[in-house]
Formats: structure tokens, C-alpha cells, sequence
């Protein structure tokens, strides 16, 4: 809670207009739509979406790290750099040092012929130029911050002797091995059992506190944003449908996806009342309309939002919401 | 329960596979003694985390996999060793819906034939009324009639999904087994999968395994729940009374980890973080399996270590395999949690 106060120097990142677009064989297809959002330092923004919404695309597209069909525009303003507009050779210092990615696949995003400490001492030495013995010292430190037991043993293991939760704790080790500003989590519990989850989580919220590291939270699951969020993007076909500080956007969804989605899944404790449905299915990107993206499926539909895009507007302090008739479920 | 037949019932089931290329001879206890049994138009839910031995038990119920030993009786026979012929005639009874939609429907086949295969491998129907048959599937499931003539990649996972059902239902079954039906959709595709399971069941009266991890699935939808953790059931109750009043501290340990959908209450809440790993399967712990993650296990020793725990009714049908409530205690993970905290 200490980012509250940095906060107020201006955000860690500002993403202005961020569009991105892959021209195909087939015509183009619109994954992110003019997509802003600021990150402030030391806070856990969680980008919540279904597949194809354009989540994991965005943050990617920051660091460009998509193929060269991707089409990327808007502004990224990271520390006085366009991470959009900056050469790469600057963009190299600034990936994996000072932003950094977890993946989903803990399985398959290590390489399974080399050891653990051959791994994270990689990152170590290329990015901060340590020696092999100072590498392997500090891996041993970084295993033992992220509460991998018995780190001298585990630096001289493969991936495949350690289990998933443990490697994901190996991936979260690298990412931090830089100490970077921000730590962008794609789906970092999906692969894993509810238990194990359970600790990542835990560790994600000791590396905010302990380091003041600011975390990017890509996920499809609710329980992990109520969990670990400060505050909370809602993104549909492409576009910023919903944002709110958490207890918020739980409390007060206004837009009629996000009151959907938040019916949807069920509770601990609500017993058998039954799940609200969206009907439909999530609308391809390569048609993407000059219009409420949600139209077909959404019950407040009209006209009007059948005809244009509905732009976002503040209806709380911080809670902006993307639709032309928003508010609590009573009014649907 | 024991008036009426039972749909299914198991007793005993045990499953070794080998491991090749070992030096030792070893093998893997996926299931090791797991007894249940399913009332007519009953759903029982079997939750457990990876490598618990859940699908290993659904797959030995379907009778893709022979059991090592124990007994599987289908309303009243038994079909734990049956040949594949001798198990042909009760596919009609036997049913199921897979995990991924996307690679369990035969990409050549359109989807009304994926749905008409079953009806017509078992002679149910005459051919003229297979096709009257298969309409009226789709309606049930919620797809238009023109789907029919489509093949499985031009349908989204939520329709896949609703095939795969109308092929399960297609030749009636007494059981369905539905392995983690929804848990490769979109969440807002999961819901209107769930509310349809739920009333084709209401409406149709079959009995239904319902294999998943995640627990507010299993809360929504089935009558009674079994917990597997490493090949072994820990605890058997009624939906109501497993969530209002879970007693094995693995189940505890379950229902804490999971992360509810409300900010409000996930952040008040205890969680208790297990220790440590899954042991392997290969050479499971003596005594109680639990026992090495068990956060009781300082005060179950060191019977814990020695002998393995039953499953005992502790009445009202709710079973539990834990030493220390078959000593009358009842034992609570979140007091250790707030005491170690």
C-alpha cells in the first residue's frame, strides 16, 4: 500500500491508444483496440479476460515480442522511453531487467537439458554480467527468496525433477532476477493444482511487499484477481470493457460482460442457486464491429449500441466503464 | 440407499500400471482401494488435484482400462473383467463426456454424424429413425438443426462440448461419466454447459460421475462428493455437509485454497498451504498417505506412520480416513495456520 504514495508522482507506465493488428492471409484481424491503462509503482493490476480478448497480446506487444505480422501502434511511455518507439537495442536493456514475463507453461517454459542453476544464472550473467561463482551465489539466493527448500541441492537439478508448482517458482526466481520494476504474470496458477496455486499466489504478494515490485496479473480466474488484485482491467474482443479498484468492480460491476461474467462462475458456499449464462460465443476478432462488441450477447443491446462504440466513461472515482448503459444489475 | 440397487457400485478397486525400463520392478498406484457407489440418478462428484488417480478410476468404470483388482458391478453385474466384446452391449449403459472437446470428436465426421454413431454401432433405432432421433438430441442440447451438417472445427468449444453431451445421451445411459467437461471452456461458455448438464439430468434421471479439480463445480452440481488424494478416498459425504463441515484435514486444506471470487471474503479468510508435493505415486507413503503433507500429522503420529486409516462412516453417511477423527477428535488445519502465523 506504501505505491499509494508514488502513485502520485506519475504512473510507473502509461499506455496510451495501444493497438495492435495481424494482417493475414485472410484479412486482418484486430486483436487489441485502442487499449490505455497506467501501472503505478508497487501495484497489482489484473487484466481479466476470455480467450482471444486481447490480454496476453498487449503485454506482449509492449515488448515486442510478437511476429513481424503484427501490426503495433500507440505509446508506451516506461521511465521517459517509448517502448514502442525506442530501438531495440535500448528495448533488450529494458526486457527481462527491468520488465519481466512469466509464463503460463512452468512444463514447458524451461529447457529440460540444462539445470536449474545453469537457467537462472543465464539471466544473471547476460543481463548483470556476474561471474559464474557470483551467478550461482545469487541463484541460491533468488531459489531461497522465492521459498524453493534446500536451494544449494536444487541449483544442480534438471526441470523434470522438480514439480510444476516448483518450477513455476524457478520461472518467478528468473523474472526476478534483475530486480525489474515490473513483473508481468500471464496466467501464472492456471497449470497448477488449487494447493500449489494457493502458495504461488502467496509468493506474489510477499515479492510486492518485500520488493515493491509492481505486478502485471493476466488471468481468466476471478478467485486469483479477488485474491491478489489492487485494481482490476476488464477486456472484451480487444477492448477496455471495464476498470475499477477491486472491491469495486466486485461490489459495483456496471458493465452488463463483466455482471456476466461474475455470474458465471460458481461460488464457494452459494450452493446450487443457479449460474447466470452468456448466451453466445465470443465474437471473432477479424469481424470486429463498428460497435458494442457485446451487442449480440448482451441484454441491455439497443440501437444505439448496436451502431457505435461505446467510449469509456468515469461513473466512480477510478471505475470507468466502456458501455452506454451501465450500472448495477437492477436496471437490465 | 442399499434398498434399491445401486447404478454403479465399486469396491475395492485397485490399479497398478508398470513402469518399463526401470531396473527394480516398479509400479505406479494410481488407485489403490477405492470403494463408492452411485443411486440411481444420483451425482456423485470425485475431486482431487493432479496425479490423485481420479481419471485412472473414471477410466476404470468406463472399462477402457481393466482394473488390477476389485469389483465393478453395473446395476448389479459385474464388468471389471469383462472382454470387449462381452462389454459391447452395455455401452448403451455406459456413457461419456470427455475433457476437450477439441480432439474427442472425429474431425471427418459432421456433427450429426458424430451424434448418430452410437445409435447406429448399437442397432437402437432403424435408420429413418436415427435422423428423428438426432433432431430431437439437438434440440435437448440447445444447437440448431443446421449444425448437423457441420463438421467439429466450425463449432466453437461451448457447441463441441454440447455435441460430445448429445452423443453421450444419445443411447440413453444409466451412467454418464463426464471427466472435467468443462474446464477447456471459456468461463462464460462454462455455465451454460453446467445449467444444461444439470437439467438434461432433472429431466432424463441418469446417474452421473462427475470428475473435476475444482471444488465450486462439484458444490454446484452433484449430490454427494468423494475427495481422492493419491489413489485413496479421504473423505465421502453429502454435498451440503462436505462443504458446511469438511473433517479430513486434506479436504480442509482443499476447500481453503481455493480462491473465491470475492475479494471481501477471499482476504479474510485462513489459508492453509500445504508443504511440499504430491509424493510419487510409485512408492506412496506408509500408513497414511496424507501424512507427509499433513499439517496434523505431529499429533497423528505415530499411528499415521504405521497403519493406514479406513474409511469410516462417521455417521449420516459421511465417511472419512483419517486417524485422528477415528479417535474421536475433530481435527481443524486453520488452527494450526493462524497458531504457526
Amino acid at each position: 500500500m506504501s505505491a499509494l504514495a508514488e502513485t502520485a508522482a506519475g504512473p510507473l507506465l502509461a499506455v496510451e491508444d495501444l493497438s495492435v493488428r495481424f494482417d493475414t492471409d485472410d484479412g486482418s484481424v484486430h486483436a487489441v483496440d485502442r487499449l490505455s491503462f497506467e501501472l503505478g509503482a508497487g501495484e497489482v493490476l489484473a487484466v481479466v479476460g476470455e480467450s482471444g480478448c486481447g490480454k496476453s497480446v498487449s503485454f506482449m506487444s509492449l515488448l515486442r515480442l510478437l511476429p513481424e505480422t503484427a501490426v503495433v501502434t500507440g505509446r508506451a511511455q516506461f521511465g521517459g522511453t517509448d517502448l514502442l518507439a525506442a530501438p531495440l537495442s535500448r528495448l533488450r536493456r529494458i526486457r527481462g531487467r527491468e520488465i519481466a514475463f512469466v509464463f503460463q507453461e512452468p512444463m514447458t517454459s524451461l529447457n529440460p537439458s540444462f539445470t536449474i542453476g545453469n537457467q537462472v544464472g543465464e539471466v544473471l550473467r547476460r543481463h548483470l554480467g556476474l561471474s559464474r561463482a557470483e551467478a550461482r551465489r545469487r541463484t541460491i539466493e533468488l531459489l531461497d527468496l522465492v521459498r524453493i527448500p534446500a536451494p544449494e541441492r536444487r541449483v544442480r537439478e534438471y526441470p523434470h525433477q522438480l514439480s510444476g508448482g516448483m518450477r513455476q517458482r524457478v520461472m518467478i526466481a528468473m523474472a526476478l532476477a534483475c530486480d525489474p520494476k515490473i513483473l508481468i504474470a500471464d496466467e501464472p496458477t492456471t497449470a497448477l493444482d488449487v494447493t500449489i496455486q494457493a502458495g504461488i499466489l502467496d509468493l506474489m504478494r510477499d515479492i510486492r511487499e518485500r520488493l515493491g515490485t509492481s505486478i502485471v496479473l493476466i488471468t481468466h480466474n476471478l478467485g486469483v484477481v479477488a485474491d491478489l488484485a489492487d485494481r482490476v482491467i476488464v477486456m472484451y474482443a480487444g477492448r477496455k470493457a471495464e476498470e475499477a479498484p477491486v472491491h469495486d468492480l466486485f461490489a459495483r460491476p456496471q458493465h452488463p460482460y463483466t455482471i456476466g461474467l461474475l455470474g458465471a462462475v460458481p461460488r464457494p458456499g452459494a450452493g446450487a442457486q443457479r449460474l447466470r449464462e452468456i448466451p453466445g460465443r465470443v465474437p471473432s476478432l477479424a469481424e470486429l464491429p463498428a460497435a458494442c462488441a457485446f451487442a449480440p450477447r448482451c441484454p441491455r443491446a439497443d440501437d444505439l449500441t448496436r451502431s457505435q462504440v461505446p467510449e469509456l466513461r468515469e461513473v466512480a472515482p477510478g471505475h470507468r466503464v466502456a458501455c452506454f448503459h451501465p450500472g448495477p444489475e437492477a436496471d437490465a | 440407499m442399499s434398498a434399491v440397487e445401486a447404478t454403479l457400485e465399486v469396491v475395492d478397486l485397485v490399479k497398478h500400471f508398470p513402469v518399463r525400463g526401470v531396473g527394480a520392478r516398479q509400479v505406479v498406484h494410481a488407485v489403490d482401494g477405492v470403494s463408492f457407489s452411485i443411486a440411481p440418478g444420483e451425482l456423485l462428484g470425485l475431486v482431487g488435484e493432479s496425479g490423485s488417480g481420479k481419471s485412472t478410476v473414471a477410466n476404470c468404470v468406463l472399462r477402457l482400462l481393466e482394473p488390477t483388482s476389485g469389483s465393478l458391478k453395473l446395476k448389479g453385474r459385474e464388468i471389471a473383467h469383462l472382454s470387449r466384446r462381452e462389454m459391447r452391449p452395455l455401452r448403451r449403459e455406459l456413457h461419456m463426456v470427455f475433457q476437450d472437446p477439441y480432439s474427442s470428436l472425429d474431425p471427418r465426421m459432421s456433427c450429426g454424424q458424430i451424434v448418430a454413431e452410437p445409435l447406429a454401432v448399437q442397432r437402437l433405432l432403424p435408420r429413418r429413425e436415427i435422423d428423428r432421433k438426432v433432431d430431437e438430441l439437438f434440440d435437448q442440447v440447445g444447437l440448431r438443426a443446421e449444425l448437423r451438417h457441420r463438421y467439429p472445427h466450425e463449432l466453437s468449444g461451448g457447441q463441441r462440448q454440447r455435441v460430445g453431451l448429445a452423443r453421450a445421451l444419445s443411447v440413453s445411459p444409466t451412467l454418464l461419466v463426464a471427466d472435467e467437461p468443462v474446464s477447456a471452456l471459456d468461463v462464460s461458455v462454462q455455465a451454460s454447459i453446467l445449467n444444461l448438464l444439470r437439467d438434461l439430468q432433472e429431466e432424463l434421471g441418469f446417474s452421473c460421475l462427475f470428475i473435476t479439480h475444482d471444488l465450486a463445480t462439484v458444490e454446484y452440481l452433484c449430490d454427494r462428493v468423494a475427495v481422492m488424494y493419491l489413489g485413496k478416498i479421504v473423505e465421502l459425504a453429502a454435498t451440503a455437509e462436505l462443504f458446511a463441515a469438511p473433517k479430513h484435514p486434506y479436504t480442509q486444506a482443499l476447500l481453503s485454497a481455493a480462491a473465491v471470487p470475492d475479494p471481501e471474503v477471499q482476504r479474510s479468510r485462513t489459508r492453509v498451504v500445504l508443504e511440499g508435493d504430491i509424493p510419487s505415486p510409485i512408492d506412496p507413503p506408509s500408513g497414511c498417505r496424507f501424512r507427509t503433507r499433513c499439517p496434523l500429522e505431529p499429533r497423528s503420529a505415530p499411528a499415521s506412520h504405521e497403519t493406514e486409516p479406513p474409511l469410516l462412516d462417521v455417521g449420516g453417511g459421511h465417511h472419512v480416513a483419517c486417524h485422528l477423527v477415528a479417535a474421536g477428535e475433530a481435527p481443524t488445519v486453520a488452527d494450526t495456520a493462524a497458531a504457526a502465523s
